[in-house]
């Protein structure tokens, strides 16, 4: 039954390095959806069925939907993909990856200690909810305010005029 | 029913660092917005496992709630983000974030 887990941890960093090498954006989207996908069946080995749901419905379901509707919205044509490969020369990648692989090393490194297990237990949503609306009560009211924050920025952002208003200047 | 397995806490982590570093390595290489948004994405992904990981470790729900919020904060962050890609879109006419550094003398 472990192996499961490795199953899905191979599938999640192999369609991670496809969506972060990917040419065309709704390519590296679906390879996004794998992703995300996977992390949610390693939530649920783990033990965490609710935290696995959300992963489907809000981060596969809401937030690469979302990303999908831009994409669509910003209609990249077929030059896209031979703008991206112009972009993505092969000697650009050498830099950041001195950079993060020193730091995956160190973090590895750092990780490498007494092997521990995690405790095979189930932690239900009913825990987790008596968990979030009790000592967690104004941790929830701030993420409430940082939503509708955000909706009243994406608004502003979202409207034409905008870019309109500066062409007459 | 109880499907929760046992499994090393430090690779759950390892799979966490590794997802991170890639992210991270996006967004240092991408040129175009949009890949540069999905590569914050999974740097917080990798965030929410290492949080539910150590929930898991301890049998708490501390960690699932925790990616709760790493949840609302990317929906939020996203929300604004593809506003602002939008407006990059449109100014501009490119999705290459260069484009954007009018400041730049």
């Amino acid at each position: 039954m472990e192996s499961l887990f490795y199953i899905a941890a191979v599938t999640a960093l192999a369609s991670t390095v496809l969506v972060v090498t990917g040419k065309n954006a709704s390519h590296a989207l679906i390879y996004l959806i794998v992703s995300l996908l996977s992390v949610a069946v390693i939530f649920f080995l783990l033990g965490a069925p609710f935290a696995a749901a959300l992963e489907v419905v809000v981060y596969a379901g809401a937030i690469v939907v979302l990303f999908l509707f831009v994409v669509m919205m910003l209609n990249l044509g077929k030059g896209s993909v031979a703008r991206e490969s112009a972009w993505l020369r092969p000697s650009m990648w050498i830099l950041p990856c001195l950079l993060t692989v020193p730091l995956f090393l160190g973090l590895v490194y750092a990780l490498s200690g007494e092997p521990v297990q995690t405790a095979a237990v189930m932690v239900g949503p009913k825990t987790v909810g008596t968990q979030l609306f009790g000592p967690y009560l104004l941790a929830v009211e701030l993420a409430g305010i940082l939503l509708l924050a955000a909706l009243v920025g994406a608004y502003h952002l979202g409207r034409r005029y905008l870019s309109e208003r500066r062409e007459e200047v | 029913m109880n499907f929760a397995l046992s499994i090393p806490l430090e690779h759950v982590f390892v799979l966490a660092v590794a997802l991170f570093c890639i992210g991270l390595t996006g967004v240092l290489v991408r040129r175009n917005v949009m890949f540069v948004l999905m590569s914050l994405e999974v740097m917080m992904n990798a965030c929410g496992l290492a949080f539910v990981a150590a929930g898991a470790r301890w049998a708490q729900a501390d960690g699932q709630i925790m990616f709760m919020f790493i949840l609302a904060l990317a929906a939020a962050e996203v929300a604004v983000a593809l506003g602002i890609v939008l407006q990059l879109s449109r100014r501009f006419d490119s999705l290459d974030v260069d484009s954007a550094d009018e400041m730049h003398s």
